[in-house]
């Protein structure tokens, strides 16, 4: 019975939609971020729960707090998640920022929408993850992955003192630059190419602990005699620790990952990880922060890349790869 | 039949507007205007120019999606695939433009008919198997969320000729300006609004959906109506596959994962019943507006995308719970 009143109550919505967006074409430019008074400064990054990002959301509070701006942050529902990333991009132009830090889920597909953006003379700087190209972004703000590979690669070469090796990869996803980067990164610092028979095998873990444990099951069925993972991040390797654990192994199969989370460094401080590469959320955010401000300022835009630094962090040092020990790591780790 | 409502509603105003408050719609209507009036005297953006268009813009893609899933869970059924045949019909599209390379319109053509084609095996599973629609779409979102991986190589497909973009386009309309792609997606909610309400197929679905026993003993072509549609679902999630291509740029197998989500929080958040033969598509463009404003608006205050979650969380529990109270009070 009272479906037949709906049609009706719908025309009134589109009525009020229409009303509203005829409201909305009268009230004019309101868009203009002086109208405001603070600098506004947005930061979209990949996903909202990940504790990377929420060190980078941290960093962000507070060089937004001490410079006196306000921040608006927002992030993909999803590791991947594009359109997610260009609405909260679109909100914020809307809202009159003056520049955003993004975190591109997709290196490409975020593209078209930056440049939009910065057609509106939005400044837009990339942290962590360059989109593709590089120069879609006034400036990018990132660890230097293949860096970050090399230190560990390095340090695993002089730590397995010539012994023969059987290496395992616990990689990112197919084609994610991140995951690429490092990975050439390792087997570069290691002093190998990327078909060197000693790597014995290579799994995908999308950097998630689980998986990273299902990987390293598959890859010792593959090859029991496996004695150096490397792992995309400390999640990864966990997982890879746990299998090795189950196998007894744990005492004659070094792992290295990278990335210097909280409990990755403590992972290190507790022998089961043998090394890794920290990276600076924290600071890539904060630097973001400062440039936008300086853009309000003076109308100056940070231009190119500025390497925000990787350090080795380890308890048993090797010689001819410097490092930091657990101390300086939980000190400045992330999450 | 259907010309005597408009009439019989404006002749008792006191029990139209009794009727209108009892609708399933009207929660979410409220929800609507409350949220714009707060919106619009919290910021000084929410009623400015380009917003409105912006958040229609932004909504398209879901919108879409929702109109299909409408039409599915009217006839109770549910459709888990909607995000992931969308995905593969827009790398579909992508791919075939710019490296089949076939002309644009025909790479259109077959993307939008390769999604009907999902929703025809679809609705042939669900009806003369039968199975559940549920699991036949789970199925099908692995199926199709595959499909697009293995097609793509998990490669984002960029530099698309112009016509796939032409809906990702704006025009100025009075200050503020409208993507041609927005156009669509209304023209489609009215399209569907008018054939749900004022044809025999209309009728059908809804008969469908109280009852299929009921709707076979009375002379309704039961399986040729479920499959169909589910196909016509499929065939609209292909014009939402041509709207996200246009509106993004770029053919990314990453989209969509959450879409089927977002598409049933809009068709439940509008007022349509999950288990069939209650509810608008126009109540659906509510619901997908809610959210639509909702996220925007607490954008534009500076609040954290977390609590966009769980308002929209709030708000959906809240139509479900009105749903069943007015299921309630109706018997």
């Amino acid at each position: 019975m009272s479906r037949r009143a709906r049609p009706v109550l719908a025309l009134g919505v589109a009525g009020l939609t229409l009303s509203l967006a005829a409201c909305g074409s009268g009230s004019g430019a309101a868009d203009d971020s002086s109208s405001g008074g603070k600098v506004k400064v947005g930061l979209i990054t990949k996903t909202d729960t990940n504790p990377y990002f929420v060190k980078m959301k941290q960093g962000a509070e507070q060089a937004a707090k001490s410079a006196d701006v306000e921040l608006t942050t927002a992030a993909g529902k999803f590791d991947g998640d594009n359109a997610g990333q260009i609405t909260a991009l679109e909100n914020m132009v809307a809202a009159g920022v003056k520049g955003v830090l993004i975190t591109p889920n997709d290196s490409k597909a975020i593209v078209p929408a930056i440049a939009k953006a910065r057609a509106k003379g939005v400044l837009v700087i990339a942290l962590d993850t360059p989109p593709e190209p590089q120069s879609a972004v006034d400036a990018l703000f990132a660890t230097d992955n293949v860096k970050a590979g090399e230190l560990i690669g390095a340090y695993a070469k002089a730590a397995m003192g010539g012994k023969p090796v059987k290496i395992a990869t616990l990689d990112l996803a197919p084609g994610v630059s991140v995951g690429v980067q490092r990975h050439d990164g390792f087997v570069k610092g290691f002093g190998i190419d990327a078909s060197d028979p000693s790597i014995v095998c290579s799994q995908d873990t999308g950097g998630d602990q689980a998986k990273g444990q299902t990987a390293m099951e598959t890859c010792l069925q593959k090859a029991p005699d496996v004695n150096l993972v490397y792992a995309i991040n400390e999640p990864a390797a966990l997982g890879a620790y746990t299998a090795i654990k189950a196998k007894g192994r744990e005492n004659d199969v070094m792992i290295v990952a990278i990335d210097g989370g909280c409990a990755g460094v403590a992972a290190v401080k507790e022998g089961k990880i043998a090394a890794t590469s920290q990276q600076y959320p924290l600071k890539m955010a904060a630097d973001g922060v400062k440039a936008v401000v300086e853009y309000a300022k003076s109308g100056k835009k940070d231009t190119g890349y500025t390497d925000t630094g990787v350090k080795l962090i380890t308890d048993e040092p090797q010689t001819g790869a410097e490092s930091e020990d657990t101390g300086f790591g939980t000190q400045n780790c992330w999450g | 039949m259907t010309t005597s409502a408009p009439l019989a509603v404006r002749a008792d105003g006191p029990a139209a507007l009794r009727r209108l408050l009892s609708s399933p719609s009207a929660g979410p209507l409220a929800a609507l205007i409350l949220a714009s009036v707060f919106f619009s005297t919290a910021t000084d953006q929410f009623l400015s120019g380009g917003n409105f268009s912006l958040i229609l813009q932004q909504v398209m893609v879901v919108g879409t999606l929702a109109i299909g899933q409408t039409l599915i869970i009217l006839t109770a059924g549910i459709d888990l695939s909607c995000g992931a045949v969308m995905a593969f019909g827009g790398i579909l599209i992508a791919k075939l433009a710019v490296e089949g390379p076939l002309p644009p319109l025909l790479a259109i053509a077959l993307g939008i008919l390769a999604c009907a084609g999902f929703g025809l095996v679809n609705g042939v599973l669900v009806r003369v198997v039968p199975l559940p629609p549920f699991i036949v779409t789970l199925g099908m979102l692995n199926v199709a969320f595959a499909l697009t991986h293995i097609y793509s190589e998990e490669q984002t497909v960029t530099g698309l000729p112009g016509p796939l973009t032409v809906l990702g386009r704006t025009f100025p309309l009075g200050r503020t300006d409208v993507t041609y792609g927005s156009l669509v997606t209304v023209a489609l909610f009215l399209g569907f609004a008018y054939a749900l309400s004022s044809t025999a197929w209309g009728k059908h679905v809804y008969a469908l959906g109280n009852s299929a026993e009921s709707a076979r003993l009375s002379g309704i072509r039961v399986s040729r109506l479920t499959v169909g549609v589910y196909t016509i679902a499929g065939l609209v999630y292909g014009i939402a596959a041509l709207l996200l291509v246009s509106r993004t740029g770029v053919g990314d197998p990453q989209a969509g994962q959450t879409d089927n989500l977002d598409s049933i929080t809009a068709v439940v958040l509008g007022g349509t019943s999950l288990f069939g033969g209650r509810g608008t598509v126009l109540g659906t463009l509510v619901g997908v507006l809610v959210v639509g404003v909702f996220r925007n608006g607490l954008q534009l205050m500076g609040v954290s995308s977390v609590y966009q979650t769980l308002v929209t969380g709030v708000l959906v529990i809240l139509a479900v719970t009105v749903d069943q109270l007015s299921r309630k009070g109706t018997r």
